[in-house]
C-alpha cells in the first residue's frame, strides 16, 4: 500500500468534528426568513384515474399559502436516465401506487400544511392494478403506462460467443431459479428540499439532498420550464444516499415552484414513511439462472433471465437493467452468455439504484447457483470460484479492459482468514461457512458525457481552495479529493478547503453513482492541482537554477530531489513569485473523462465499461439457532483489490458499512407490499441491522496499482455490497444443509426448511 | 392543537423562552424554536435514535418527549459538549476512528455513548452494543463507532489508576 505524506494515511474526514458537534448543516437544518413548509396529499388507491381534485377547503384554511395539483404545472415528465423520463413531480390523469403524489400544499408551519392534505378532496375511478412482474407481463394484464402495453419499460437481450453450442458441449448443466426482495436505502436523514426565488434577477436556488446536484439542476430547469443558468443546486451535507438521493423526487420540483410563485423560500422535507414509500427500492428481482460446467468446474457458458418489479415509474430503468447484464462478466471468465433482462411496471413503489445497481440481485443468484453447482459435481467451491477467475490483461469476452485484477488472490486469501479448508463441511451441525466473490466498476464509461471538473486557487497566504462538483454523501469524496490536491501541492491537508456541488460556482461533475467519484472527480482535482504545480514550480525551478521535473514538496517546502538543502519554503516561493509580478492566486483547471471510443455506445455495443475493476471476495462464518431458526453472522472476512487507497480508514468504514448492508438484505430486511400496500415502513419494523447484529469483520488488502486512477486507486465501497448476502446465505447451507433460493432468509424459512427435511429424513410428508 | 404557555427550558445551561402547544415535542422545540439542529429528526416516531439528547442525566428521544415534560430539567444536547471549542473525549474519539461517515446519526450516537459513560465508566463491548442498540447507522457498520466508545472507557478505566 502507498503511504505518501497525505495520500495513503489514514485521515479523518476533515468535515468530521462539525458533525461531532452538531454544526454540520443538513437540508433540514436550513431556515429562511419567512420560510414555508409543504406536505404532499399522496394517492390512497394503487392504479386509479383522477377525476377530480377539490382543494377549495384546503385553500381557505388558515395559514394555507398555496395547494396546487399536478394540473397547475407544466406537463413535463422528469427522471434520472434521459431515456426513461416517464414522472411528473404531481399525478395529472392516473395514479399508479398508493403514494403517488396528487397534490401539494405549503403553509406557514407543518401542522397547518398536513391539516390542509386532509382537507384535500380526490375522487378516483379506480383501475385493476397488478403488484407482480410475472403478472404484469402476461398479456390482458393491467397496463401502468398507457404507451407501454406490456408493462415492459426497458429490457436487454444480450449475448457473448455461443450459448447453445457451448451448453451442447458442456459435462453439466444446471438451472435455478432465485428471488431477491425490495430493499429500502434508509438513509437515516430523510430526503428534503429548500428552495428560494429571487425575482430582481429571476435566479432560483434550491438546497437540496441530492447526489446529483447537476442532474437535478437540469431536470428542474427542463420541468418548470426555466432557463438552466437560472438554477442552482446547492448540496449541503448529505445524511446518507446509497443511491436513494441519484432520483429528484416531488419534493424539489414543488419546493422550487412555490418558491417562484409565492415568493417565500420553501421547504419540504419527506416523512420516514415517504422515504420508504415514495422515494426508491433495491429492485425486486426473479432471476433464472442456467450454468453449463465441464467436470472440473469451470464455467462454458451462462444463460440468465431477469425480470425486475421495477413499481410505477422507471427511475434508472434502461441503466440498471444494463448493468445487471454487463457485470455478469465480471469477476468470472465466462465465454459465453446469453442475458435477457426485463424492468416491468407494477403498481408499487419504485425501484431505483441502489448500492449495486441492479448487481446484487444477479449477484446473489449466480454466487448461490455456483455453491449449490460445487456441491453437485464435488468440486470445492473456493477452488471452483479460482479457477473461474478472470486475470489482468487477458482480452476480455464483452471487451472490457481489465488493467489490474486480484480476484484470484482475493479468493485465496478470504478462504484462508474464514479457515476454509478446516471448516468448509467440517463444522458442527447448525454452524457453517460461505464463500462470494465480486467486482465492481470505477463509474460507468462508454454511456454519456460524465466528466468531472475541478478548480484549484492557491493563494499569495499559501492556502488551497478546491472547487468541485463531486457530491459528498457521507462517504469522504470531499476529503479524498483534497488529500490528492494536498499531496500534490506539498501542503498538509489543513491547508486546504474545498467548495462542493454547488452548481453555481462549482465544475461540472456527473455525481456520486457508480462509483466513479473518486477516480473521476479524483483525478480532476489532481489535474487541477498538478496545473498549480506545473506554474509554480517552473518559477521555483528557475529561481533554483534546477530541471522541474526534478522538483518535490512536501510540508509546505519545494526542494530539488536528493538534495535537501537546495529548495525553499513554500511561502519563500510564493513571495517571490509575487514579486516578479506573476498573478495570484495561481489557478489551475482540470477535467477528466474516463477514456472510451464514443461515448454513447454502451446500451448497443461492446466495449470497456469502465476506466477500472475492483474485486472482492468475502467469506462469512454463522451460527444458525436450530430452536428458533435466527442467523447470527459470527464473522465477515472481506479480501479486497481496490487499488492504491487515497485513504485506508475511509476504505474500511465503506466495506464495514457495505458488509451491514449485506447482512439484512440476506437476513433482515423487506419492504413488504401486499397489494401494493406497503406494511412497514417505518424503523420499528423494517429489519435494519443494529449494533447487536454486527459481527467480528476483518478485511485482507489485495495489492494492485491501476494506471489509470489517481495515485493508482480503484472504486471501493460498492462492490464489496454484492458478495456479503450469497456469502451468508452459502454458510447456512453449509451450516445446515438448506439451500435457499429467495431473500431475505427469515427463521420462519429455516424452521419450515428444518421441518422438511427432518420429514424427509423420517420418511413422512411434513409439507405445511 | 391547544392553546401556547411559554415554557422555560433549560438546555446546555442555557434558558430558552418558547412558546409551546402542548403537543410540541422536545424535538420540534430544540429545532424548531431553539435552533439547535445538532439534534437530528430521522423518523419521529422513536426508530432511530438521531435525536437522543441527555435530560437530567439520562439519554431520552426528543421526538418522544413533549417539550413540557422537559421543564424544569437540565436538558443537554450535541451542541452542549464541547467545551470552549474543544471536542469531548468521546467527540474526539469518533472523528479520530472514523466512527463519523454521513454524520446525521453521529450526535445521537454521541449523546446515548456520553449517557452510558456517564454511568458506566468502563462499559464491556457487549454492554456497548446492547446501549446503542436504539441508535441506527446506515454508513459504518458500527464498527467504528464501537471502537471509538471503547477507546474512551479504556482511557476512562487507566486514568482511575
Amino acid at each position: 500500500m502507498k503511504v505518501l505524506n497525505v495520500v495513503g494515511r489514514r485521515i479523518p474526514m476533515y468535515d468530521a468534528a462539525a458533525k461531532a458537534m452538531g454544526q454540520a448543516q443538513f437540508t433540514d437544518d436550513l431556515e429562511r426568513p419567512g420560510m414555508l413548509h409543504g406536505r404532499f396529499v399522496r394517492s390512497t388507491i394503487a392504479h386509479g384515474r383522477i377525476l377530480q381534485v377539490d382543494v377549495s377547503r384546503a385553500l381557505v384554511l388558515p395559514g394555507v399559502k398555496g395547494v396546487i395539483t399536478g394540473r397547475d404545472i407544466p406537463d413535463r415528465v422528469y427522471g434520472i436516465v434521459p431515456k426513461g423520463k416517464d414522472e411528473h413531480a404531481l399525478a395529472r390523469d392516473k395514479v399508479r401506487y398508493i403514494g403517488d403524489a396528487v397534490a401539494a400544499v405549503v403553509a406557514v408551519d407543518v401542522e397547518t400544511a398536513e391539516e390542509a392534505v386532509r382537507l384535500v378532496k380526490v375522487e378516483y375511478e379506480e383501475l385493476p392494478a397488478v403488484f407482480d412482474p410475472l403478472d404484469a407481463i402476461q398479456e390482458g394484464a393491467p397496463i401502468v403506462h398507457d404507451n407501454v402495453p406490456n408493462n415492459i419499460s426497458a429490457s436487454i437481450r444480450k449475448e457473448w460467443g455461443d450459448v447453445e453450442k457451448a451448453f451442447a458441449k458442456s459435462d453439466y448443466v444446471f438451472e435455478d431459479s432465485f428471488f431477491s426482495q425490495a430493499v429500502n436505502h434508509a438513509p437515516i436523514e430523510p430526503h428534503a428540499a429548500l428552495a428560494q426565488y429571487d425575482p430582481q434577477n429571476g435566479d432560483l436556488t434550491i438546497w437540496s439532498s441530492t447526489q446529483i446536484p447537476y442532474f437535478l439542476k437540469r431536470n428542474l430547469a427542463t420541468t418548470l420550464l426555466i432557463p438552466e443558468n437560472k438554477v442552482r443546486v446547492i448540496k449541503p451535507k448529505v445524511g446518507g444516499g446509497f443511491g436513494g438521493k441519484i432520483d429528484m423526487f416531488s419534493k424539489d420540483f414543488c419546493a422550487c415552484w412555490f418558491a417562484r410563485e409565492l415568493l417565500r423560500p420553501v421547504k419540504f422535507v419527506y416523512e420516514r414513511e415517504e422515504v420508504f414509500q415514495n422515494t426508491r427500492q433495491r429492485h425486486p428481482m426473479y432471476i433464472t439462472v442456467k450454468t453449463g460446467v465441464a467436470k472440473d468446474g469451470k464455467i462454458l457458458a451462462q444463460q440468465i433471465k431477469a425480470h425486475a418489479d421495477g413499481g410505477a415509474y422507471n427511475s434508472t430503468a434502461p441503466l440498471m437493467i444494463t448493468l445487471s447484464c454487463f457485470f455478469i462478466m465480471i469477476p468470472y471468465r465466462i465465454e459465453n452468455l446469453l442475458y435477457e433482462g426485463y424492468h416491468v411496471y407494477t403498481n408499487k413503489p419504485t425501484g431505483g439504484a441502489m448500492r449495486g445497481h441492479g448487481i446484487p440481485q444477479a449477484r446473489f443468484a449466480i454466487e448461490r447457483q455456483l455453491d449449490m453447482i460445487a456441491g453437485r459435481i464435488g468440486v470445492d467451491a473456493a477452488e471452483m470460484r479460482v479457477r473461474n477467475a478472470i486475470q489482468p490483461g487477458e482480452p476480455h469476452p464483452a471487451g472490457f479492459i481489465i488493467n489490474t485484477c486480484g480476484f484470484a488472490d482475493s479468493v485465496k486469501e478470504a478462504a484462508k482468514a474464514i479457515g476454509w479448508t478446516e471448516k468448509r463441511g467440517k463444522l458442527p451441525f447448525g454452524r457453517g461457512v460461505g464463500i462470494a466473490g465480486a467486482s465492481f466498476p470505477s463509474g460507468v464509461a462508454n454511456m454519456a458525457h460524465l466528466s468531472s471538473g475541478s478548480v484549484v486557487q492557491l493563494t499569495r497566504e499559501g492556502r488551497v481552495n478546491v472547487l468541485s462538483g463531486a457530491a459528498d454523501i457521507g462517504q469522504g469524496a470531499e476529503t479524498v479529493i483534497c488529500q490528492i490536491v494536498a499531496e500534490q501541492l506539498g501542503v498538509p491537508m489543513e491547508d486546504v478547503r474545498i467548495t462542493a456541488a454547488d452548481t453555481g460556482i462549482c465544475p461540472l461533475d456527473a455525481g456520486t453513482f457508480g462509483s466513479g467519484v473518486t477516480v473521476r472527480a479524483g483525478n480532476a482535482a489532481l489535474l487541477a492541482a498538478n496545473d498549480v504545480r506545473g506554474q509554480l514550480f517552473q518559477f521555483v525551478a528557475e529561481r533554483l537554477e534546477a530541471n522541474i521535473d526534478d522538483l518535490v514538496a512536501a510540508d509546505r517546502r519545494i526542494w530539488v530531489n536528493g538534495s535537501p538543502d537546495r529548495g525553499m519554503s513554500l511561502n519563500d516561493a510564493l513571495h517571490a513569485y509575487q514579486y516578479a509580478d506573476n498573478p495570484l492566486p495561481i489557478v489551475g483547471r482540470g477535467s477528466w473523462i474516463p477514456p472510451t471510443e464514443q461515448p454513447t455506445s454502451l446500451l448497443t455495443k461492446n466495449g470497456n465499461f469502465s476506466p477500472s475493476y475492483s474485486f472482492m471476495t468475502q467469506a462469512a462464518e454463522v451460527e444458525v439457532d436450530i430452536e428458533t431458526g435466527k442467523v447470527r453472522v459470527i464473522k465477515m472476512v472481506t479480501a479486497h483489490d481496490c487499488g492504491q487507497p487515497i485513504n485506508p480508514m475511509l476504505v474500511e468504514g465503506q466495506l464495514e458499512g457495505s458488509i451491514m448492508g449485506g447482512m439484512g438484505q440476506a437476513l433482515y430486511e423487506d419492504s413488504t407490499c401486499i397489494d401494493g400496500q406497503q406494511y412497514n415502513p417505518s424503523f420499528l419494523d423494517y429489519g435494519f441491522p443494529t449494533a447487536m447484529e454486527m459481527p467480528e469483520m476483518e478485511s485482507v488488502h489485495i495489492d494492485t496499482d491501476d494506471p489509470l486512477g489517481p495515485f493508482g486507486a480503484k472504486e471501493a465501497g460498492e462492490g464489496t455490497q454484492l458478495a456479503p448476502a450469497p456469502a451468508i446465505v452459502n454458510a447456512i447451507a453449509d451450516a445446515i444443509g438448506l439451500e435457499f433460493h429467495r431473500l431475505p432468509v427469515t427463521p420462519a424459512m429455516i424452521l419450515e426448511g428444518l421441518r422438511k427435511k427432518q420429514g424427509k429424513a423420517e420418511g413422512t410428508d411434513s409439507s405445511t | 392543537m391547544g392553546k401556547k404557555t411559554v415554557l422555560e427550558l433549560m438546555i446546555n445551561g442555557d434558558t430558552f423562552e418558547i412558546a409551546c402547544a402542548p403537543n410540541m415535542t422536545l424535538l420540534e422545540a430544540l429545532r424548531d424554536k431553539a435552533l439547535l439542529t445538532g439534534t437530528k429528526r430521522g423518523c419521529d416516531t422513536g426508530g432511530c435514535g438521531a435525536c437522543t439528547v441527555i435530560m437530567d442525566g439520562e439519554a431520552v428521544l426528543a421526538c418522544l418527549t413533549l417539550a413540557v415534560e422537559a421543564e424544569g430539567c437540565d436538558i443537554r444536547t450535541i451542541e452542549g459538549l464541547a467545551l470552549d471549542g474543544k471536542l469531548s473525549p468521546l467527540q474526539e474519539a469518533f472523528v479520530e476512528h472514523g466512527a463519523i461517515q454521513c454524520g446525521f446519526c453521529s450526535p445521537g450516537f454521541i449523546m446515548s455513548a456520553t449517557a452510558l459513560l456517564a454511568e458506566v465508566p468502563s462499559p464491556g463491548r457487549e454492554e456497548i452494543r446492547r446501549h446503542l442498540a436504539g441508535n441506527l447507522c446506515r454508513c459504518t457498520g458500527y464498527v467504528k463507532i464501537i471502537g471509538a466508545v471503547e477507546s474512551v472507557a479504556v482511557k476512562d478505566r487507566g486514568g482511575e489508576k
